[in-house]
């Protein structure tokens, strides 16, 4: 991704000229590298040491994840992996085990190798690991190593010049979930029917879902996708739904329908825009807890995590504390103080997840300060025809002030004008810090500027706020 | 003031490429200059309605794309021609640009047939054209530069019974050879660009909107200009950002 320093990656030895340097050689030279790249000012480093470590061993990240005696978590969901593998590991270190895990949001295969280069692997001192995979990079992650518990959380329709790929996701899932040993166990949410279907009867599984229907929706989100039936090809019928296609979903041709769920949030609070309170029914007993996170996606991830924590033998009498004690994973739903006012980065990056947080910004009351960052680059989808997905809609009646920006400023511009929001209404500032100030200085009295960016426009307006002194920087944050 | 019908075909199964965005500013545009327009939507298994002035075909997943090449051969197809040849606008992208042609051949030679309003046959090839693209239209003595993006396996000839929609300025277009985009007869065009089209492209959209308003009324008129600040702003930076795209 774009923060990793390509300069670096010269510096990598040609693949086949060095030989197999013995493992922890191989991890020191490694290392050395992820320093290297941040005293260049190249950021943290999350990718470029796992290449350096794969150039000089091959096999390494195996090798690595071997010597963890409790073994590994991995994460993998279109939504929600980040803040779910954070709410896991808090859960993980309430336990006791010394993990490690990939938290800078580096998910692919190099970002797991380099996360592998924690020293108290070599050293016997780190037990565990939490990694959370991107979709694609998922299989030949787990081909490497085979978690103890796989959780796969949802599949939602990604930036659009990916798109068509969702069949394949699935598809190499359904294949790398055959590849597995039946040691594996998997968890499942059982609310989307594609992750459903992905239950092979030959793994353990666990299933969560949420059962509040007071907290669901009768009429689906217009990004609403995978809505056929993934055995007949029949249309889903849905008693409600909850984010996207996820809910209470049967086939009515086939008879396929939602599994019954071990571990369920039967009640769900939503708690304006500062947190959700769960009541959640367990196979080893209830577990209520109320987490830093607004929205009900963030609900789902409560669970989730809670249903790979139980997965790993974590007591449940423990859970829900810890994952009271989680904070925001950066850039999701991450609040931040600058010059006196109150800012919360709500990452949107594509229809799904910008919709949950259109349902999110609304729990607050208050009129709207909304700042929306539209860039295009790789990590962001070269495409923005997304937008127009989305249901901005609903928040024309509640915005104070609006804010555009980004790469593709003028086009986002567009879709509130033809939402219908006026166009003389609308601050189009193209440059990210002239953005930030223009939306900071139509704040009044102790209101809250909501900023909706994609990654990389998340990534940019971090950097920001890193400078200004309102935050750290992202290798920092762990 | 008039008023003007729009049916979307197949909005649950050809939606993929923001086709809502394209609708949006059909409507929005005719409303600013006091127009009435009503959107008709026309699904699976449905009769056309025959009265519209303007139907529009979008772009959906292959699965999506056969269920309704089905539906146009045995329930919507003959009609569609009718009212397309009697003057109604057709706007069709992505996978309905290749329904609207003769057909499109899969990778693997399965054949989808289409409905030949345009001369134009699609057969997959084998690497996806993903990308920007700006094309250089020419019709009815406007010339008009249209930018979006594009996103296709299928390779499209056009044949003589139809012209291009544009040429290429940078991008794939039709095929990635003979720097063509799009096809059009008459009224009925075809394209790959979507982003959605219509909203930076405001020109193109009102040429569109005036052949359905000749459609509903039989008089030929000009519409007023709008404020188009937004509109141009993001088609010249489409345009300028060209090559010095950030990574
Ligand atoms: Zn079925």
């Amino acid at each position: 991704m774009a923060l990793c320093g390509r300069s670096i990656v010269c510096l990598t030895a040609p693949r086949g000229n060095v030989a197999r340097l013995p493992l922890a050689f191989a991890v020191a030279c490694a290392r050395a590298v992820g320093t290297l790249s941040r005293r260049l000012g190249k950021g943290g480093g999350t990718s470029a040491p796992g290449r350096v470590l794969l150039g000089v061993r091959p096999g390494a990240v195996g090798e690595l994840a071997a010597r963890l005696p409790d073994g590994t978590v991995m994460v993998s969901a279109t939504n929600g992996k980040t803040t779910t593998s954070r709410l896991l590991g808090s859960c993980i270190t309430a336990k006791g085990w010394s993990t490690v895990a990939n938290s800078a949001g580096a998910n692919l295969f190099f970002g797991v190798a380099t996360a592998l280069l924690d020293p108290g692997i070599i050293s016997g001192t780190t037990t565990f690991g939490v990694f959370e995979v991107d979709e694609f990079a998922l299989p030949s992650v787990v081909d490497q190593v085979a978690p103890r518990v796989l959780l796969l959380m949802n599949v939602f329709r990604d930036q659009l010049d990916r798109y068509g790929e969702l069949e394949s996701i699935l598809d190499s899932w359904a294949q790398m979930i055959s590849r597995l040993p039946t040691t594996t166990t998997l968890v499942l949410n059982a609310d989307d029917p594609a992750i459903a279907a992905l239950d092979d009867g030959r793994h353990p599984v666990v299933w969560f879902g949420l059962d509040d229907p007071s907290v669901a929706s009768a009429q689906m989100a217009h990004a609403a996708d995978s809505t056929r039936c993934r055995r007949c090809a029949h249309d889903l019928g849905y008693a409600w739904s909850t984010v996207g296609h996820m809910g209470e979903w049967a086939c009515p041709q086939c008879g396929a329908h939602r599994p019954s769920r071990d571990v369920s949030a039967t009640r769900v609070e939503l708690l304006g825009v500062g947190a959700v309170r769960l009541e959640m029914r367990t196979p080893q007993g209830s577990i209520s807890t109320q987490v830093a996170l607004p929205g009900l996606h963030n609900a789902y991830n409560v669970v989730a995590a809670t249903a790979a924590a139980l997965a790993l033998g974590v007591e449940p009498e423990i859970i829900g504390a810890a994952l009271a004690q989680a904070d925001a994973a950066f850039g999701r739903a991450e609040r931040v103080e600058i010059d006196g006012k109150s800012l919360v980065l709500l990452l949107a990056k594509n229809p799904a997840g910008a919709n949950v947080t259109i349902q999110t910004v609304q729990l607050d009351p208050a009129p709207l300060h909304l700042l929306v960052s539209l860039n295009d680059r790789t990590a962001d989808g070269r495409d923005v025809s997304w937008i127009w997905d989305v249901d901005y809609e609903m928040l024309l009646p509640r915005i104070a002030h609006l804010t555009v920006t980004g790469d593709r400023a003028y086009e986002l511009a567009l879709r509130f004008v033809y939402a219908g929001f006026p166009r003389e209404r609308i601050q189009i500032e193209l440059g990210a810090e002239a953005a930030l100030d223009s939306a900071l200085d139509a704040l009044e009295g102790d209101g809250v500027l909501y900023v909706l960016p994609t990654y990389t426009a998340m990534l940019e307006l971090r950097s920001i706020l890193v400078n200004r002194g309102a935050l750290r920087a992202y290798w920092e944050h762990v | 003031m008039s008023r003007v019908r729009v049916c979307h075909l197949y909005p649950k199964e050809l939606n993929i490429y923001a086709d809502r965005g394209n609708i949006a500013v059909l409507k929005r545009r005719l409303e600013w200059r006091g127009h009435h327009i009503e959107v008709h939507e026309c699904g699976l298994g449905e009769s056309l309605p025959l009265d519209a002035d303007f139907y529009y075909l979008g772009g959906g997943q292959d699965r999506d794309q056969l269920l309704v090449a089905a539906d146009l051969a045995t329930v919507k197809g003959d009609h569609l021609r009718s009212v397309v040849a009697d003057g109604a606008v057709m706007l069709a992208v992505c996978g309905g640009y290749q329904l609207a042609g003769h057909g499109y051949t899969g990778v693997n030679g399965v054949r989808m047939p289409g409905i030949g309003i345009l001369d134009a046959d699609t057969v997959a090839g084998s690497t996806r054209l993903i990308g920007d693209v700006a094309i250089d239209i020419d019709i009815e003595g406007r010339q008009l530069t249209v930018v979006g993006f594009e996103n296709h396996a299928g390779r499209t000839h056009v044949g003589s019974g139809s012209v291009p929609l544009g040429t290429v300025r940078y991008g794939h277009g039709n095929n990635d050879s003979d720097h063509t985009e799009g096809a059009r007869t008459g009224r009925a065009i075809g394209t790959y660009l979507h982003g959605p089209l219509l909203p930076k492209n405001p020109d193109f959209a009102d040429l569109l909107l005036e052949w359905a308003l000749a459609h509903a009324t039989g008089i030929t008129c000009e519409l007023a200009p709008l404020d188009d600040e937004i509109e141009t702003s993001a088609h010249d930076a489409a345009l300028a950002r060209r090559g010095s795209r950030p990574s």
